[in-house]
């Protein structure tokens, strides 16, 4: 086998363009995502038809950027690697026809990534001794899964969310105290400023399975907080609701993930999704597992959010395997992890 | 000249290949597969057939709207891809002309209409013009009874009620062909409602063919109407829904005031 492998990467799954190019799962060349943030704060949240107008407008110049970036043409590749779901269809479809046009035109080979396989695999990038099995966290705006690592390419969930996702909670606390879109990053910058303990949220369990996750009820406590203060003409100082929400999540997160480190009996434990670029909640697993003298990994904040370098990450482990997409590889919007 | 047309814009996925006049090959599906799973494999399948080397073609030409809006971005970014890769041009035919020039050269209007929901249809209307070819005229006398046709567009693409669409069909006052898939939701309604002589395109020539995109492709890229493949985007004809939406309560909210 050739020694190095090189992969271009495209993820198209959400709002944000991006596109790479990785070698040998852990060296990132070049990591460009053109983030439609702006487009979709107006709206309050991610409209799909204008996701994926958008992302056919600049799929072609993200890629080119990440070759040139990188130093590198299409002839220097050695496949290319694109998420084919969980997403949004529409947008997830501009990528894969994107990729599989590349790979018909040049001959290279195709490799179809899970999306959540990518955010745990943007561990790999800046922790080289990073091997499975490890447990990781997945938590993002779509996404609440805690999961085994087995091995590269397998995977077990043992937890879920049963309602919001992590980040799907952040953004609506957001919108009701009037931060707007999107809701992650404002709540941890304004909970610099609140009382995480001032006001007691509840965490919730949920009875069935012990790692499972939900944020319903957590939102709606907020909610009723806020319309109880509003009804009795009290002032809402929103940097403590925010502090005091972003620490039920970061507790329960927290909580079940030990938990779960613990019962299995694995020293390792990652996040990864955008979730996992909020720094209360790093701070927390980073003390926790401290303490617990668990080894605790997490990607940059640029590798937490949608990106394509952990696409060619997770491609790299798929592509030595010998995992191979045909030209008839579609877009599934509710892709499981570890199907194909 | 060597075009490679596709068309994923409606119901049906269509890919073929022209060179200079002769179209190589042409594979066209209307079944219930998606665009995603069906086009890439039978251009791999029609490459295979007639041996074709990607690297010889001048143009990829993209039906480049207005129609189903993933089924234009899958067309899309294909031509994308393969321009990129290639270093291609692409060259945009505007779906309904594609459709139209299926019955390239007839006398009366042709109409195709697609489907747009909310009671609309994506139309146009089209004729074809005629004109001695270049030196007939001069030249001996067999030579100058030929001519040459050309599409010409009588009303530009657009999203319209098949209503007015039949209205506009009124005031030409001239025979008119249907074509696409619109017939079959509004057949009946232009039975009722249409006041000038009307037929309807038969099967082989009533939906979109990426044998006539290749071969319009060829005549707008010998006019020099070319795109890079990083500039092309699809002609929707529509804004999505959230921006419509947001735009009607802007209005809403003017008027309030």
């Amino acid at each position: 086998m050739k020694e190095d492998i090189v992969l271009l990467a495209i993820e198209s799954s959400c709002d944000e363009t991006a596109a790479a190019v990785v070698k040998n799962g852990r060296e990132v060349l070049s990591n460009v995502i053109y983030s439609q943030i702006a487009l979709h704060t107006e709206y309050g949240g991610v409209v799909p038809e204008i996701a994926s107008r958008k992302h056919i407008e600049k799929i072609n110049q993200v890629i080119r950027q990440a070759l040139s970036e990188a130093g590198k043409t299409l002839q220097d590749l050695d496949g290319i690697a694109v998420t084919y779901g969980p997403g949004l269809v529409g947008a997830l479809l501009v990528g894969v026809s994107e990729a599989k046009a590349i790979s018909f035109a040049t001959g290279l080979p195709l490799i179809g990534i899970h999306h959540i396989e990518g955010h745990v695999s943007a561990n790999y990038i800046e922790n080289k001794d990073l091997e499975p099995p490890f447990v990781c966290l997945v938590a993002s705006g779509g996404h609440s899964h805690l999961v085994i690592v087995k091995d590269y390419g397998e995977y077990e969930i043992i937890g879920r969310t049963r309602d919001d996702a992590a980040g799907e909670a952040f953004d609506k606390v957001a919108r009701a105290i009037g931060l707007g879109y999107p809701g992650g990053p404002k709540i941890d910058k304004l909970s610099k400023e609140g009382n995480p303990d001032a006001i007691a949220f509840p965490r919730a369990k949920v009875d069935e399975n012990e790692y499972d996750f939900s944020f319903s009820g957590l939102k709606s406590a907020v909610l009723n907080y806020l319309n109880a203060c509003q009804m009795k003409g009290e002032e809402v100082n929103r940097a403590d609701v925010a502090a005091s929400f972003q620490k039920a999540v970061i507790d329960v997160l927290v909580e079940h993930s030990m938990h779960a480190v613990k019962s299995f009996g694995f020293n390792k434990f990652a996040i990864a999704g955008g979730v996992a670029s909020n720094s209360s909640l790093r701070k927390a697993f980073e003390e926790r597992c401290a303490k617990e003298g668990v080894q605790f990994y997490h990607p940059s904040p640029i590798f937490c959010t949608d990106n394509a370098a952990m696409i060619g990450a997770a491609g790299y482990y798929e592509f030595i395997k010998g995992v191979r997409s045909g030209y008839d590889l579609n877009a599934v919007p509710g892709l499981k992890l570890g199907e194909r | 000249m060597k075009i490679l047309g596709i068309d994923s814009s409606g119901l049906v996925a269509s890919v073929a290949v022209a060179e200079d006049g002769v179209l190589l090959g042409e594979y066209t599906t209307n079944y219930k597969k998606t665009h995603s799973q069906t086009l890439l494999p039978m251009l791999d399948e029609l490459k295979k057939m007639i041996e074709l080397d990607l690297g010889t073609l001048d143009a990829i030409a993209i039906s480049a709207g207005p129609g189903s809006f993933t089924g234009l971005r899958i067309g899309s970014a294909t031509a994308k891809g393969l321009g990129l890769a290639l270093d291609k041009p692409l060259v945009e035919v505007p779906t309904l002309e594609g459709l139209a020039y299926n019955l390239w050269g007839c006398s009366d209007l042709v109409c195709p209409i697609m489907d747009a929901r909310r009671n609309q249809v994506y139309t146009g209307i089209y004729e074809f013009t005629e004109e001695l070819a270049d030196g007939m005229a001069e030249s001996g006398s067999n030579a100058a009874k030929e001519c040459v046709k050309a599409l010409r567009v009588v009303m530009d693409q657009t999203a319209m009620d098949v209503r007015d669409l039949l209205r506009e069909l009124e005031k030409l006052g001239r025979n008119v062909i249907f074509l696409g898939d619109g017939v079959a939701v509004y057949r009946s309604v232009i039975r009722e409602e249409c006041r000038v002589p009307f037929s309807f395109a038969p099967a082989h020539m009533n939906a979109q063919r990426a044998g006539a995109i290749a071969a319009l492709g060829e005549v707008y890229f010998a006019q020099g109407k070319v795109v890079s493949a990083d500039e092309h985007g699809p002609e929707y004809l529509r804004k999505s829904q959230a921006e419509r939406e947001k735009e009607e309560r802007g209005k809403g909210s003017a008027d309030g005031v």
